[in-house]
């Protein structure tokens, strides 16, 4: 069995960002980036069922401009064995449909048993792709994974949901995505670095696998959140309370 | 132009996040309708028909519904949505889970987590954990929408006098099927309901540290629980206690933290409370930058003695 693992290439997670004073959208250039904090979970659960002998390969695919070499590289050192960038222009606006037509196309064309994506990416925060996917290549879902365990024809996922958790079964291929605490992802040593440089990636355009990619929601402005007015530091906890009883009047 | 509300229910209850987002509807404009896809869910239909603003409920009854499984739900919407200009979902669990795939069924995009209605086509949604907010417009013929609970206040639950339609249900999917669940008893309010809540972080040190303190101010405040992701990650509270971009985002009328560092991450769960108090023995912990009352204290003896001065 094939397993796909789709990833993004986003600002780091630790970068505070910055919105452009001209309100078109925030400040990317010169901003650390890296691999979507899921993706590498995701990536992570692939290599390891790998590991265990019930796949046989795992391809990593990232939709995105051409530095999106880098987060492949990154997802073969953790241990996915090709990968596939779909290249597509930086001034393009890529979205959730958009991506999931080509991961759509990817899949007729790869047929893989499991797809594995992040549940959201953290710059859109749209928690969208992988429903889509599922929904266009008219396949069962589990979304928010926790734990999965694979079989040779079905899949059993431990989702977190509001109030807990909830176990699905799955018949494949199925799309699953994931949430936090499914696994710890490794960290990549540098031989599998320089061997990763050695493996095979392979670039498309969306044109070559016959998807528009255009954009469908237009943003008109981004702006910086409303701030918070200065707080004040109290100097024990009789004044705390005080304070929220008759200044603040919550409790 | 109609909008079509996804209430979230347990075939016998309408959770609250469906009452926040029929506000959401209502500001879309036009007439708004209710689905309830369960089965045994004719409580939650009527329970949906007393909603005040809701004109119609749509009630739709089979086995496959009971569980919320996305392949089935999502199929039961699209069967109707031909009807609506406008589909919202609250932004839960399920709501995530079932509006992405009505949306590409649709071949529309979907608009995710809004905090406000602009105008019909254009809605307020913030991105990069909430650091920045978009203004986006919409041109595809029908909305999917998720809508961010916090953003908008809920619903009268009474008041209302919609007629419950039945409909047909759509076919079993096949492909998935529940297993079960573990769904966690309490007595506490619902974190994201909560008026109040209290919050610890990797602080506590251990589960039993964090049941002992936090516990009694909880009980005291009648407030809800949270936690940070380094005290869900290290065991300390159960995953969905957990607040943040990736869990709950919340917004009582009072945050209490401690012993949270308060990350990006965690903010951005937060940051919209009316009154946020931390606690925190780090001058420099940047929570200190979005706190409203500061107190640089061990947690472990001022969360006690906060609990005995209340």
């Amino acid at each position: 069995m094939k397993i796909l693992v789709p990833v993004k290439r986003v600002v780091d997670y630790n970068v505070k960002v910055r919105v452009k004073s001209d309100g078109t959208g925030v400040d990317t250039a010169n901003v650390k980036m890296s691999m979507n904090p899921f993706d590498e979970i995701a990536v992570e659960e692939a290599v390891r069922l790998k590991e265990k002998g019930l796949v046989t390969e795992v391809i990593a695919v990232s939709c995105g401009v051409q530095q999106c070499q880098e987060t492949l590289r990154t997802a073969m050192a953790i241990g996915a064995d090709r990968a596939i960038l779909v290249e597509t222009p930086a001034d393009l606006d890529l979205q959730p449909l958009a991506v999931a037509k080509l991961l759509k196309a990817l899949v007729d064309k790869e047929q893989p048993g499991l797809i594995i994506l992040g549940k959201q990416a953290i710059d859109d925060d749209a928690n969208q792709t992988g429903q889509m996917l599922a929904a266009l290549a008219d396949l069962p879902q589990a979304t928010f994974a926790s734990k999965v365990e694979l079989t040779a024809d079905s899949v059993s996922v431990t989702r977190e949901v509001d109030g807990g958790l909830e176990t699905l079964a799955l018949s494949l291929p199925a799309v699953i995505t994931t949430d936090l605490r499914l696994n710890e992802p490794r960290y990549v040593t540098l031989p599998n670095i320089m061997k990763a440089k050695k493996k095979q990636l392979d670039t498309m355009k969306p044109e070559d696998l016959g998807v528009d990619v255009t954009p469908r929601l237009k943003t008109l402005k981004v702006t910086e959140p409303a701030k918070r007015g200065a707080g004040i530091k109290v100097a024990d906890v009789a004044a705390l309370v005080e304070k929220l009883k008759n200044e603040a009047k919550v409790i | 132009m109609t909008t079509l509300v996804i209430a979230e229910h347990d075939n016998a209850t309408i959770k609250g996040a469906t009452l926040n987002t029929v506000t959401a509807a209502v500001a879309c404009g036009g007439d708004v309708h209710v689905l309830i896809a369960g089965h045994n869910a004719s409580a939650a239909a009527q329970a949906a028909s007393k909603i005040a603003g809701v004109a119609k409920v749509i009630h739709a009854e089979a086995p496959g519904l009971e569980h919320g499984l996305a392949e089935n739900v999502a199929a039961q919407v699209l069967a109707i949505a031909g009807n609506y200009s406008h589909i919202l979902f609250p932004a839960t669990a399920s709501g995530k889970n079932v509006a992405p795939r009505v949306a590409a069924k649709l071949d529309v995009a979907q608009i995710s987590d809004i905090t406000k209605v602009i105008t019909a086509d254009t809605f307020e949604r913030p991105i990069y954990a909430g650091n920045a907010i978009a203004t986006v417009q919409s041109a595809d013929s029908v909305k999917i929408i998720t809508v961010r609970t916090t953003g908008f206040d809920a619903a009268a639950a009474t008041g209302g006098s919609a007629t419950v339609e039945t409909t047909a249900a759509t076919a079993d999917n096949g492909k998935s099927r529940f297993m079960g669940s573990e769904i966690a008893k309490s007595d506490r309010p619902e974190l994201t309901a909560a008026k109040i809540i209290v919050s610890g972080g990797r602080a506590l040190g251990s589960k039993e540290k964090f049941d002992e303190v936090m516990t009694p101010l909880a009980d005291k405040l009648g407030a809800a629980l949270g936690a940070s992701r380094a005290a869900v990650d290290a065991g300390y509270a159960p995953n969905d206690w957990q607040v943040g971009q990736t869990g709950k985002i919340v917004a009582p009328q009072l945050y209490i933290a401690a012993g949270i560092s308060g990350a990006i991450q965690h903010l951005a769960g937060m940051k919209d409370s009316k009154v946020i108090v931390a606690i925190n023995k780090d001058p420099e912990a940047p929570i200190f930058s979005v706190a409203d009352y500061g107190l640089e204290a061990d947690l472990f003896t001022a969360v006690p003695e906060l609990v005995k001065a209340l």
